[in-house]
């Protein structure tokens, strides 16, 4: 059931319906069939595959959390106990906690791993074999890979680390527990929420709130907006440049990363909003996953601002933990003593940054190309931490920093950086993304732009209007975001003003949106990480 | 306070409303210089008294079978309820929603939709379809008839299926907002051009030739609707040089109507008895008669209607004569206008024909 189609729409409807009409304690019970109905009419098997998560993560999560009662109550019984039995005590309890937690992380890790990365590591060990001329190839598998596996495994485990680090007790109520991992709307793209986060907003009682409830609407049609008229829109021309890279090279390629750097934004911006908008019809507050990226003035302030929630995952879950590691900091002793002082203290940095993005690479796609991509932003990324001095003093010296002609050409570079990055995800492989990339500088030429080839890519010129006119919306829209949301702002605006916008977003949807007979509908790019 | 913001919240969603039915009708294809047969089935609710004689089928109906010539020659009143490749099932809703309407002595329905046994083309779907008024028959009628991509809700709100239709709005789109011009002869799309027969296509091998059982579903549910209702159903094959009508179709058919007691007539058999000439009378090389072929069948026809189902003649009773007299007055004035236009074009400009070197 993709969030554009016609099924969903009608299943939003009735859930919305029937959710402020049963009694509100009943409310995050609703929730939860609707989310396994949902999941269900997806792929019945991957019911299988979310289930055992949860149940993993629940009887782990309440093992840990005897373990710290019984911790409690024996040093309860043991007051007279020395520091150094206490300690000892604690460790031996944190031990057999700590395995716990590996045991469900290396589950529930294992099954991601298995259905996500076997056939990408079969191919690898294929080529490996095929390269010393082996003649013996590993046969591929057929893996259900069920949706939003990574989505929903990194929520889960982010829960049991949590349980584990006492930041939050265990849910007692396993299908509370189930709620949390499957509620629909973030099941498929996220955002990847926190317990701490979205517990309490999930299992309280909402009663009916027409401004709320107006606010999530607007969001969501907000969100097809983004979707149906601009990403499906220009989705078009983007698989039109790249899955002919022998026909368009040169400026075309240039054009195709610019475009699918527009359909990436408001596909991925544009499901966020759905998600936001139907948990705020619902009364529940889903975390930003977004704020404003494209004003990013650095590729670090990028990622702090796009897929915040993956981030920050990556950030608590991963790099901090890395970093003060027991290897990670023999790393460093041994580093400091090599390179010296201040090299030294750097690399178990680089080293935990390169882990990290790794990752990150891999955790997109079980692909060559995604794991480029995460490695390029962190070469990125520690470039340009190396010439912060630099940057530091050419803004001194030259006076440009804060100036409004200065931000833009940080902005536009940013933007230009992480586009041209982001062209591992479209090209078929490694070398050909490279390749394609040179010949922006090697064949570009000026001609696709006026002699009509844009007009041959599958948009006509009033799908280009159209586009062009998203694109000031979009704009607009991001900049006014910096004075706070853009639907309190309309709320002060006169009924007129008010219903004129409502009505261009409602209508600009149905008469624009790439939907419908002629028209692939296409999942959200997310949906398939 | 509240009460303000009810009202302007009602009126809002009246005015969105009525927005969006606005825009469905314009975005709606109106079917007037283009793709005409688009507009058959719409036609029939502009019409006033009731019928003799109602025709179900495809192109092969509403092209072979002239209601003005049976009125003329018989005065029996009749409707074709045809449109392009219009399939088994949409023959049988469609006389499903006609009896809703009207009560006929006969219907006629054309035996070439027995070839197909499954849903075809949307763009077919939607020239039978979208011209049909709502109702519970023509939900049964788009459910029957949807092809795998298609949605029920794309037929109940057409804005969904034609909204990309904003940027080739023309002005006729405007013009044919909420009325359009009359096109048809109680469903029979008038043609005075001439293309004969050149060569005649053999038909090629199949690997089965036996009707689908879908096919024959809907063909025992036209035979019983039309028995509990009273009607004599009478089947036909218009004498359209191809698509080919095989031996093997005729047989089964012939059983099936001996079998049911139905009149069955092969129009291909008796392409010498009427005097159809394919030199004259078809304006697409055999695929469908043009007027002069049509009036031909039609005096054949109204001759076995009035002699086997003994169909008053109206001519003399004041209401059909008063509504006929305007029918028939269109007519010749089309049949005129057409014969100016292939005078001074060289081909049917506004009638939805297309140049000849196209």
């Amino acid at each position: 059931m993709l969030f554009t189609s016609y099924s969903f729409i009608a299943f939003l409807a009735l859930l919305f319906t029937v959710y402020y009409l049963v009694p509100r304690r009943f409310q995050w019970m609703l929730l939860l069939f609707a989310s396994y109905l949902f999941y269900f009419i997806a792929g019945p098997t991957y019911v299988i595959y979310i289930f055992v998560t949860t149940l993993s993560t629940y009887l782990v999560s309440v093992k840990l959390e005897s373990l710290n009662k019984a911790q409690s109550a024996y040093l309860a019984e043991h007051k007279d106990m020395s520091r150094e039995e206490k300690k000892e005590y604690k460790a031996s309890v944190k031990s057999k906690q700590r395995k716990w937690l590996a045991a469900c992380l290396l589950f529930n890790f294992g099954i991601l791993a298995v259905v996500k990365y076997t056939n990408f590591a079969i191919a690898n060990i294929n080529a490996v074999i095929g390269a010393f001329g082996g003649g013996t190839q590993l046969s591929f598998l057929k893996l259900a890979l069920p949706l939003g596996i990574s989505f929903y495994t990194f929520q889960t485990m982010g829960y049991i680390i949590d349980v584990y680090r006492g930041k939050h007790p265990a849910e007692r109520n396993f299908f509370k527990l189930a709620l949390f991992v499957s509620f629909f709307p973030q099941l498929i793209q996220g955002p990847i929420s926190r317990f701490s986060d979205l517990a309490q907003t999930l299992y309280k009682e909402h009663s009916f709130d027409s401004r709320n409830i107006s606010f999530g609407i607007q969001r969501i049609l907000w969100g097809y907006f983004k979707k149906v008229v601009l990403a499906d829109r220009i989705l078009v021309a983007v698989n039109t440049l790249i899955k002919n890279p022998d026909t368009y090279q040169g400026a075309y390629v240039l054009i195709g990363m610019l475009f699918y750097a527009y359909q990436l934004y408001a596909d991925f911006t544009g499901g966020i909003d759905i998600t936001i908008g139907i948990a705020q019809v619902l009364g529940i507050e889903v975390k930003e996953n977004f704020h404003r990226p494209y004003f990013s003035k650095n590729i670090v302030e990028y990622w702090r601002r796009w897929h915040i929630t993956m981030g920050t995952w990556f950030r608590d879950y991963l790099f901090y933990p890395l970093s003060v590691s027991k290897p990670m900091l023999n790393i460093s002793k041994h580093s400091r003593r090599l390179f010296g002082e201040a090299l030294g203290k750097r690399i178990p940095v680089y080293l935990s940054t390169f882990i990290v993005w790794f990752a990150t690479g891999i955790w997109h796609g079980a692909s060559w190309n995604f794991i480029v991509w995460g490695l390029m932003n962190c070469v990125v990324i520690l470039i340009s931490q190396e010439l912060k001095p630099f940057y530091d003093w050419f803004h001194s010296r030259f006076n440009v920093a804060g100036k409004l002609y200065f931000k833009v050409f940080q902005i536009v570079r940013t933007v230009l950086l992480m586009s041209s990055i982001r062209m591992f995800d479209c090209y078929r492989d490694v070398p050909m993304t490279f390749r394609m990339f040179g010949t922006i500088f090697t064949r570009f030429s000026f001609k696709p732009f006026f002699d009509g080839s844009l007009l041959k890519l599958g948009l006509d010129l009033s799908d280009y209007i159209v586009l062009l006119a998203g694109l000031i919306v979009l704009t607009i829209v991001s900049v006014s975001q910096a004075r706070g949301s853009v639907r309190r702002q309309l709320e002060k605006k006169p009924v007129l003003v008010r219903y004129a916008a409502y009505y261009a977003l409602i209508l600009s949807i149905l008469v624009l949106g790439a939907y419908g007979v002629g028209y692939d509908s296409s999942q959200f790019i997310y949906n398939q990480f | 306070m509240k009460k303000r913001k009810l009202i302007i919240n009602i009126t809002a969603v009246c005015l969105l409303i009525i927005s969006l039915l606005l825009l469905q009708r314009l975005l709606m294809p109106k079917y007037v210089s283009a793709i005409v047969e688009g507009s058959l089935i719409e036609e029939y609710y502009q019409e006033t008294t009731g019928h003799d004689v109602i025709f179900v089928g495809d192109c092969e109906v509403y092209e072979s079978f002239s209601p003005i010539t049976l009125w003329e020659n018989y005065g029996i009143t009749s409707y074709i309820r045809g449109s392009a490749q219009q399939l088994i099932w949409q023959s049988y809703y469609l006389l499903e929603e006609t009896l809703q309407y009207e009560k006929p002595e006969v219907v006629v329905f054309n035996v070439l939709a027995m070839k197909y046994d499954k849903p075809q083309k949307e763009e077919y779907n939607r020239l039978t379809l979208d011209g049909m008024r709502l109702s519970p028959i023509k939900i049964k009628a788009i459910q029957a008839s949807m092809t795998e991509k298609e949605n029920l809700i794309d037929y109940i709100f057409p804005i969904l299926r034609y909204h990309s239709r904003w940027d080739e709005l023309t002005a006729e789109d405007f013009q044919y907002m909420f009325k359009k011009k009359k096109l048809f002869h109680n469903g029979y799309y008038m043609r005075v051009d001439v293309r004969p027969v050149t060569t005649v296509p053999e038909g090629r091998k199949l690997a089965n030739y036996r009707f689908g059982d879908n096919a024959y579903y809907y063909l025992d549910k036209m035979v019983d609707l039309c028995r509990d209702n009273d009607i004599d159903l009478v089947l036909v094959k218009a004498p359209s040089l191809y698509p080919y009508w095989y031996d093997e179709w005729e047989a089964q058919i012939e059983e099936y109507a001996a079998k049911h007691d139905l009149l069955y007539i092969n129009f291909l058999e008796l392409i010498d008895e009427i005097g159809i000439d394919f030199n004259t009378d078809t304006y697409d090389g055999g695929l469908h008669m043009n007027l002069s072929g049509a009036e031909k069948l039609s005096v054949y026809l109204g001759k076995v209607l009035a002699e086997n189902y003994g169909l008053k003649d109206h001519r003399n009773d004041d209401v059909y004569k008063e509504v006929w007299e305007e029918k028939v007055d269109f007519y010749y004035d089309m049949k005129a206008q057409q014969y100016y236009e292939l005078e001074k074009y060289g081909y049917l400009k506004s009638f939805g024909a297309k140049p000849p070197t196209s």
